[in-house]
């Protein structure tokens, strides 16, 4: 059958024992205990440490608060000293129904662990039968980096921008009007060492986000509703891309754009291409005419 | 010194008791539909699930004792997403869930104190697009419904796969109404009528409340489990109206999903 010819401990043909123990919810705890090499960063005990690798970088990812929730965005370009690794790779993630998580660093790595985190969050919610809380997963992201923290001493560091909104409580009716308090989006940020900071209203990370976060400040109307939020994302976006070479601004010849995540009550959607092009000509088009925006 | 016992006598005893336990228990229905697999529970319970989402297209139902089959459901999520995420997500299938499901079971039943007093189902829903036939193509691009018996035996069902309780009832009532390709409402109520069919004072009629009902939604791209209960479920439930509902009682204020 599909699991006859396959030797070794993986796959197996009975679950082992490990599996059919009780633990929690969590899945990195559970590859933890029960399939470390799967885990990213696993054989990192053997890197020598201190020289840098030639390995893909990403750059620079956005967060821009609304009113209808919050707006993530990341630029697709992936360094390597000074060569561009690659002109498309994607850094900005949606995780599960209300949130998104952006990436900038040791792109490898970075890809590896969102994937990690998106699978956290849906098995907790197929083992329990709900959703984390939007703090819980805030938290969950937190204890992840913290494990890559011997990753990032070697040079190999994740920072993710986490963003999202509280997804839908249960319906319950003795709870019922006590969830139903407002909910708009929030913003987390990150330091290598796994410090999860709560940000208000915007903010930015990676090598780009000194200028990002610039543009922001002068930019930023908490009152702006959705594609607002997404044009000022793409305009920080570009004056990242203006003055780091590390970050790539949209690239009209070959049409790629900023990845963008919209997270609002209703889940959160990414933007198509098409959509995301309409917006990135009009930032050009702007700054055509007024080249700082 | 060992007392001797037959192997016969021995694996006829376990039989017994594992049976035994499992027939205590209310029945579940898992039936294949127009748009994917449905999984019709009597359970009155709304927080202790008999039916629960295991992979994007893999759904999971049970009868027995609730701590064994709650334990089977948590290793197969576990196994499913550690293959997903060592491999990819296309190569996590149903197949290899219940065989995996039916060695483990299999060895329970031989080798431990006590055999696992549970008959549980895996179902898979093919890919979007997919109409369901009576004829079928190899496995992979259609619906599946295994089940795996106390004995960790499996069977691969066409139809239905009813399990736990009294189940010759149920049984009976569903053969005698199964179509290939009916659609949601009418299987629905179908197994909900087949399910009332036995337990004390049959027939009975199942309240939305008493009853654990979910789809794997075979439209659907990514993720296909769907619980369906509250308001949704009470309207599949309500008998066939001659019309779909007039637009002339508007209630006050908007309906929440």
């Amino acid at each position: 059958m599909t699991v006859d010819g396959q030797v070794g401990r993986w796959p197996v043909s009975a679950i082992p024992a490990a599996y059919m123990r009780p633990g929690n919810s969590s899945f990195t705890e559970f590859l933890t205990a029960a399939e470390p090499h799967l885990l990213p960063g696993h054989g990192a005990a053997g890197l020598p440490s201190g020289g840098p690798l030639a390995v893909p970088h990403g750059t620079t990812i956005v967060a821009v608060a609304c009113q209808q929730g919050v707006v993530i965005a990341g630029d697709r370009r992936a360094t390597m000293g000074n060569i561009i690794a690659q002109r498309d790779i994607e850094k900005v993630f949606v995780t599960d129904t209300h949130s998104a998580v952006g990436i900038a660093g040791t792109a490898g790595l970075a890809v590896e662990l969102v994937r990690l985190f998106r699978l956290e969050l849906e098995h907790y919610e197929k083992i329990e039968g709900i959703r984390l809380s939007l703090d819980g997963k805030a938290n969950r992201l937190a204890t992840m980096i913290r494990g890559n923290l011997g990753m990032a001493m070697q040079g190999l560091a994740v920072v993710p921008l986490f963003a999202g909104i509280e997804s839908e409580p249960v319906p319950d009716p003795v709870f019922e009007t006590a969830q139903r308090s407002p909910r708009r989006g929030r913003i987390f940020s990150y330091d290598v060492a796994g410090g999860k900071y709560e940000e208000h209203d915007y903010y930015a990370v990676g090598s780009g986000s000194t200028f990002a976060r610039s543009a922001l400040k002068k930019r930023y109307d908490g009152s702006s509703d959705v594609p607002t939020a997404v044009r000022t994302a793409v305009e920080a976006l570009y004056d990242a891309a203006d003055d780091d070479s590390a970050t790539g601004g949209p690239d009209l010849t070959r049409r790629i754009f900023p990845v963008v995540v919209a997270i609002t009550v209703e889940g959160a959607v990414r933007w198509s291409d098409d959509e995301v092009g309409v917006v990135a000509e009009a930032v050009v088009a702007g700054r055509m005419v007024n080249p700082g925006g | 010194m060992p007392i001797y016992a037959s192997p016969e006598q021995f694996m006829r005893d376990r039989s017994e008791y594992a049976r035994k336990g499992i027939a205590r228990g209310r029945s579940v229905v898992v039936t294949l539909f127009e748009g994917g697999v449905l999984f019709v529970a009597e359970n009155h319970s709304p927080a202790l699930h008999k039916v629960s989402e295991i992979y994007d297209r893999i759904g999971f139902a049970a009868a027995g004792r609730y701590n064994e089959f709650e334990n089977l459901r948590t290793a197969g999520i576990r196994l499913a997403d550690v293959r997903g995420f060592s491999y990819d997500r296309k190569d996590v299938t149903g197949r290899w869930l219940a065989n995996a499901y039916a060695q483990t079971i299999g060895s329970i039943f031989s080798e431990h104190q006590k055999p696992f007093e549970v008959e549980i189902c895996v179902a898979e829903v093919g890919p979007p697009g997919t109409v369901p036939t009576a004829n079928d193509s190899g496995p992979g691009v259609r619906d599946q419904l295994y089940r795996i018996s106390y004995d960790g035996s499996i069977v691969e069902e066409r139809k239905f796969v009813v399990m736990g309780g009294a189940t010759e009832p149920v049984i009976t009532a569903l053969n005698a109404t199964f179509q290939v390709g009916w659609d949601l409402p009418t299987a629905l109520r179908a197994a909900v009528s087949a399910l009332g069919s036995t337990g004390e004072n049959a027939p009975r009629e199942l309240l939305p409340t008493q009853l654990e009902v979910a789809v794997l939604d075979r439209s659907a791209p990514g993720r296909t489990f769907r619980r369906v209960q509250g308001t949704p479920l009470a309207t599949l439930l309500a008998p066939a109206a001659p019309a779909p509902a007039a637009p002339d009682a508007p209630q006050d204020g908007p309906e929440e999903g």
